[in-house]
């Protein structure tokens, strides 16, 4: 067993694990935030997309030990005091989900590109959904609501 | 799904690496940006016994300078990069490959080295490396891109050696570059692709490299002595792109027949070939 120190929306975690424990399987299992999703495990359907120190990576495709010392967002992190984020708003707005299975994995990757890129093309968020799998909306919808918070025209 | 049982090490240094590398031998797996090693180890594809990470291993994160060029260490992130002024400046084609790599998501973690070490035949970067010319700094000596890929996933590297840097040769005037490939999604496997370097003086090609990849189990050189001293008119053009595939045999997939392969690769060689004259031309003196 390794210990893992992480800081996970805000709140420190101390946790010994198993080498081979998938992140995405220790955030959901070991610390109850079943708000990642998890889908392919690897690394196509985009669920189990986080943000580590800002990136947003694949979880399913990092081991827990590897975030040892890292700050890590969710989906669960993004409404803040009860508010929901404007990704989130835009998303109800536009009805950008049904069952809701690849939404947090695309709510994350979006929040990094919009921080990064400030405002991407309509063909950059196309571009980065490729990495989404949604079954769906059929995807107009999702680059609707993101294009409207990123002010792409 | 769960990986095999490993012993995990972290590694904080090359030579601690190294040394991890030569205590294991074989059984040990280099862990860089994980984005193809975590899913053979998630599907047990892949069952190494140790597992070395070399994510906080100092000092191969830079990209700089280098003989006009640039060096990129092995562990600077595909999405660092594809933001980086020097590699759009210095290396047109690396810069239009990165976009190519992946998706968005899987650019943020995955690796330079790490592709180029991993040597998928499908791979963007490998091919661009060939194409360019540029070289391989290894723990142990300096290999040239066209030597290091030796097959499905399997370069030149020995046992105990290691990946610290990619050298991409910088783009000159009066030089065209261009990238293309085909996938059925973005971020899918190609299907074929194509890499063009041209350079070009008095209105016609004075330097040319070209590559294909996903087509063998390597990226591979096509021969360019039809080109030198022309200026890529459409006959020229057609019959090296048809050649070139003609030469080549890809075994029928899932995806096409090696008829429909033939052809797409003529398509992108042609593509690739017009691109770097039309962007060469631009810039010639």
């Amino acid at each position: 067993m390794t210990s893992v120190d992480v800081t996970v929306n805000g709140r420190t975690y101390k946790e010994d694990v198993e080498p081979r424990l998938l992140l995405s399987d220790f955030l959901r299992h070991t610390l109850g935030l079943t708000g990642t999703h998890v889908g392919c495990e690897h690394g196509v359907c985009g669920a189990c997309t986080i943000r580590l120190d800002g990136a947003a990576v694949r979880s399913c495709l990092l081991l827990a030990v590897q975030a040892d010392g890292y700050t890590i967002e969710t989906v669960e992190g993004l409404a803040a005091n009860g508010e929901l984020h404007p990704l989130q708003e835009a998303f109800r707005r536009h009805h950008a989900l049904q069952c809701g299975f690849c939404t947090s994995g695309i709510l994350m990757a979006a929040a990094d590109l919009l921080e990064r890129e400030g405002t991407p093309t309509r063909d950059e968020l196309v571009d980065m959904l490729s990495g989404h799998l949604c079954r769906c909306t059929g995807y107009e919808p999702i680059v609707d609501a993101i294009a409207e918070v990123a002010g792409t025209s | 799904m769960k990986p095999v049982p490993f012993t995990y090490v972290q590694a904080e240094s090359v030579d601690q690496a190294v040394d991890a590398l030569r205590a294991h031998g074989s059984d040990a797996k280099l862990l860089a940006g994980g984005q193809s090693l975590v899913p053979a180890l998630n599907m047990r594809l892949a069952r190494p016994t140790v597992l070395v990470d070399l994510n906080r291993v100092r000092g191969l994160d830079r990209i700089a300078e280098e003989d006009g060029g640039i060096r990129i260490g092995a562990l600077v992130r595909q999405s660092t990069a594809e933001r980086g002024q020097l590699v759009r400046e210095r290396c047109p084609l690396l810069a239009e490959s990165l976009p190519l790599v992946g998706h968005f998501v899987t650019r943020n973690r995955g690796t330079i080295g790490g592709s180029i070490a991993h040597a998928d035949p499908a791979a963007e970067l490998p091919l661009a490396l060939v194409a360019l010319a540029g070289n391989v700094i290894t723990t142990l000596r300096t290999i040239p891109a066209a030597d290091f890929f030796v097959g499905h996933f399997t370069t030149a590297l020995a046992d105990d050696e290691l990946v610290v840097a990619t050298t991409w040769p910088r783009a000159h005037a009066g030089e065209g570059s261009a990238l293309v490939e085909f996938a059925p999604r973005h971020g899918d496997f190609a299907l074929a692709s194509a890499a063009c370097v041209l350079r070009v003086k008095g209105g016609a090609v004075v330097e040319a490299r070209l590559a294909v990849g996903s087509i063998t189990d390597r990226p591979e050189l096509l021969d360019v002595e039809p080109l030198l001293g022309s200026t890529v008119d459409d006959d020229d053009v057609r019959s090296l792109a048809t050649n070139a595939a003609n030469a080549f045999d890809p075994p029928p997939n899932l995806h096409g027949s090696p008829r429909y392969r033939r052809a797409l690769l003529a398509t992108l060689v042609e593509r690739a070939l017009r691109t770097a004259w039309a962007r060469a031309t631009e810039t010639s003196p």
